[in-house]
């Protein structure tokens, strides 16, 4: 199936148009930015950036409301600054310090803030599914009308835990959107080596949840489908598939040389395909923006990320005591 | 002879019901299947149907009678050309004689009464050749050398073919062995490792490598339940050869999902083995003795280990039995006992120990299950002293247990009681700072030692 494109004439104004540019462009810095520190050794451990992917995020909270809730795996970071939370934050529990969401106890991959409903920065492929489903099912339970995205790889659609949630999700009508985020790699693992069909989101057919492909590199697209899928929730239909074709830049984590790809591949997607070129020639040739406009916001989100590594370099290690803290409520 | 028909045990726990009523009367015929009685257990009323044929002679036990006791007879069954009513057999409780209570024997390592003696002997005969080999390469070695003696061998997990190992220690097997031998999975840890347990069962020697063994918790149900059960549910007949390998406990930096050390979750299941060398020859001759154990063995390698260097003697083919511990270094005042990485802070303190004038002995048990006890308890019955060191929890660790085998074995012989020197009792935290504090570190055990030998 060939992946939606957004419809003809967005029903976007130039002001909204401008703040997805803004957001994307954010994450993209912000994860230019993480790569450096972890190239200085200020980070440490895994790190997987975002840079490629931005409008998938940025697309999809575009459809979400107030009390939504997201979770995803340990590339988290794009999502993170996507649902609001503060950069400061997030740098400074990269480098693990008293700053960080986590007061530098998660790290890269174990981030959480209940004040934007983000349930992680999940390390085990896989394991986020069901706890999606199950946010969904506390939703639903409350009778919130909240919807829960959750996010995944095309690596992780392959365990089977989301099978099992795939089939309670769809017994129970929960207002849960599984969004695939399918970056055509697993670690080094092309998606046609691990997957025994062309396309992942057929799969929910057999649970009869319905499902569809997105072109996640054009924000307009993501956002539409994602709206679609929040309305079949909030409709109390159950449910909803978004497999979202995307692709990352970089290597899997930061110590991964990806040479399972050829750069020309990369090179290809970068100028072709690019979310964040995409929105910028929109702005321009619609004249919602000038190149000075467009300068001023690139000065702008330079200004927050640097701040943020500021931050993250100059907040203090965590105290010793937070050692035990934290263990048990 | 008229058959008893007697109270039956409707439950695994019952011992005894109530006889509620009696859906038959003497003089009754009856087939099998018929529902004769209704009888109340402690949680349900269930239907009682006779199992053989004939007429009931007597009713021995009215209905509505309480407690009556598991195999008691009931009533009787007239077989054909017999009377009703014809005198009742005694209606004595034919009770099952009760299994008479055996104790269990004992652990056969465990509580040995022998004299322990220690394992000195070298691993290899003096003036053997050695190279300096990495542990990546010492583990990929021992792999490809059971694959070419063994065409059953193949390797199977996430990113082993292609990506060459995503810690790079199958480097080159795709291409000596090809793609049916060495084999990428998608990931799908339970899947996978149920898979490779079925291919075991039918006969084949897989390798699993789990990325890292974090992930071993996706399947550690096929791993436990089906990989180490099967040969004792079998009676025998069927078994599980099978190795589980990759790196485990922490690396740097990655945080609590990824930083486990789960050689005391394995070690306390019977029907694995469990091993986790320090060095590269360790390595290399346990990995080729685990690929060859008919058991399901459990390899635990470490990440920070892999870079490191080590002798390991040039021979065809080079093994170290499992179960046999290796003692590094002889010494008169302290046994220092640990295992994979956590050797090295027992060597590191040996040394900082020696110039203080404290000699430490130092033993790397190498295995985990079986236990290399003869080992242990000779060097503790020699240095009366005893600390252990591994980086795992510290609640129900490898070193807790050891203790309560040497006190149960060697306690006269101690002067101190035993420290367990082990991981912090917290999920690992991500901050630099608060990682190393998590970790178990070389002065911890020092000053443990320090404290065992009163200094
Ligand atoms: C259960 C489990 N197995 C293996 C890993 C190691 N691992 C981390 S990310 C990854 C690839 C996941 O790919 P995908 O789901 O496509 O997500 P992407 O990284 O492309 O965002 C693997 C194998 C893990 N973290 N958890
Ligand atoms: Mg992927």
């Amino acid at each position: 199936m060939a992946a939606k494109k957004a419809t003809k004439k967005p029903n976007v104004s130039g002001e909204e148009l401008k703040e997805y540019y803004r957001e994307m462009l954010l994450i993209r810095r912000f994860e230019e930015k993480a790569g450096q520190l972890y190239g200085m050794g200020l980070i440490g451990g895994f790190c997987h950036l975002y840079i490629g992917q931005e409008a998938v995020v940025v697309g999809l909270e575009a459809a979400a409301e107030e009390g939504d809730k997201r979770l995803t795996s340990y590339r988290d970071h794009g999502h993170m600054l996507a649902c609001g939370m503060d950069p400061n934050g997030v740098m400074a529990e990269l480098t693990g310090r008293e700053g960080g969401y986590s007061k530098g106890k998660g790290g890269s991959m174990h981030m959480f803030s209940s004040e934007k409903h983000f349930y992680g920065g999940h390390g085990i492929v896989g394991a986020q599914v069901p706890i999606g489903a199950g946010l969904a099912f506390s939703d639903k339970y409350k009778k919130n009308n909240s919807v829960t995205f959750t996010y995944f790889g095309d690596g992780a659609a392959n365990q089977g835990q989301v099978y099992e949630t795939f089939n309670m999700a769809a017994l129970w009508d929960l207002p849960v959107i599984f969004v695939i985020e399918n970056n055509q790699y697993a670690m080094g693992t092309a998606q046609q080596r691990s997957t025994s069909s062309p396309d992942i989101y057929v799969r929910g057919e057999a649970f009869g949840i319905p499902g569809e492909i997105v072109d996640g590199m054009d924000v307009l697209a993501v956002k539409e489908a994602g709206e679609k899928a929040v309305m079949h929730c909030r409709a109390g239909k159950g449910p909803y598939i978004l497999e979202v074709k995307t692709y990352r830049y970089r290597g899997h984590s930061m110590s991964d040389p990806a040479k399972y790809r050829t750069r020309e591949e990369v090179q290809r997607v970068r100028e072709e395909r690019d979310p964040i070129e995409r929105v910028r020639e929109m702005l321009l040739t619609g004249k919602h923006a000038s190149e000075e406009d467009l300068k001023a916001i690139d000065k702008d989100i330079k200004k927050i990320v640097n701040e943020s590594a500021e931050f993250a370099k100059s907040s203090p290690e965590p105290a010793v005591s937070e050692l035990y803290t934290d263990i048990l409520a | 002879m008229a058959i008893e028909i007697l109270m039956p045990a409707l439950s695994p726990t019952m011992e005894e019901g109530t006889l509620a009523k009696w859906l038959v009367k003497a003089g009754d015929t009856v087939s099998s299947g018929d529902i004769i009685a209704e009888i109340e257990t402690d949680k349900a009323t269930m239907e009682f149907e006779a199992v053989d044929e004939g007429v009931i002679g007597h009713i021995l036990v009215p209905e509505g009678t309480e407690n009556v006791k598991v195999n008691v007879a009931i009533a009787t069954l007239l077989e054909d050309g017999e009377e009703a009513g014809a005198a009742p057999a005694p209606s004595a409780a034919t009770e099952a004689p009760a299994p008479a209570a055996e104790p269990a024997p004992a652990t056969p390592a465990a509580v040995s009464e022998a004299v322990p003696v220690m394992n000195l002997a070298p691993d290899w005969p003096e003036g053997t050749e050695l190279k300096q080999q990495t542990v990546r390469e010492a583990l990929r070695d021992a792999m490809a050398e059971e694959m070419r003696s063994n065409e059953d061998v193949f390797l199977m997990g996430e990113e082993v073919a292609e990506y060459q190992g995503a810690y790079k220690i199958s480097q080159g097997m795709l291409d000596e062995f090809g793609s049916q031998r060495v084999i990428d999975t998608p990931i799908t840890e339970h899947g996978f490792a149920g898979i490779a347990v079925g291919a075991a069962f039918g006969g084949l020697n897989p390798i699993v490598e789990f990325m890292t063994f974090n992930f071993a918790m996706q399947a550690i149900d096929q791993i436990i339940n089906s990989a180490a059960k099967t040969l004792y549910m079998s009676g025998g007949q069927m078994g599980c050869p099978i190795v589980f390998r990759g790196p485990n406990g922490a690396a740097a930096r990655v945080g609590a999902q990824h930083s486990q050390d789960y050689a005391a979750w394995y070690a306390q299941i019977p029907g694995l083995k469990v091993v986790m060398p320090y060095s590269a020859s360790d390595a290399k001759g346990l990995l080729k003795s685990a690929i060859r154990d008919p058991n399901p063995v459990i390899f635990l390698e470490n990440e920070i280990l892999y870079g490191r260097s080590f002798d390991v003697p040039v021979l065809d083919d080079f093994t170290v039995e499992i179960g046999k511990a290796r003692v590094w270094r002889e010494g008169e005042d302290v046994t220092l006992v640990s295992f994979g990485i956590g050797m090295q802070y027992a060597l590191e303190a040996a040394d900082r120990l020696a110039e203080d004038g404290i000699s430490a002995e130092v033993i790397d048990l190498r295995s985990l299950r079986p236990i290399d006890y003869d080992t242990v308890l000779a060097s503790v019955m020699k240095t009366n002293r005893c600390v252990t060191v591994e980086e795992g929890f510290p609640v129900g660790s490898i070193g807790n247990h050891l203790s309560a085998t040497i006190m149960e074995r060697a306690f006269d012989y101690l002067d101190a009681p035993v420290i367990n020197c082990a991981g912090k009792d917290v999920p690992m935290p991500y901050a630099a700072n608060l990682e190393k504090l998590a970790l178990v570190t070389t002065d911890e055990v020092v000053a443990a030692v320090k404290q065992v030998t009163y200094r």
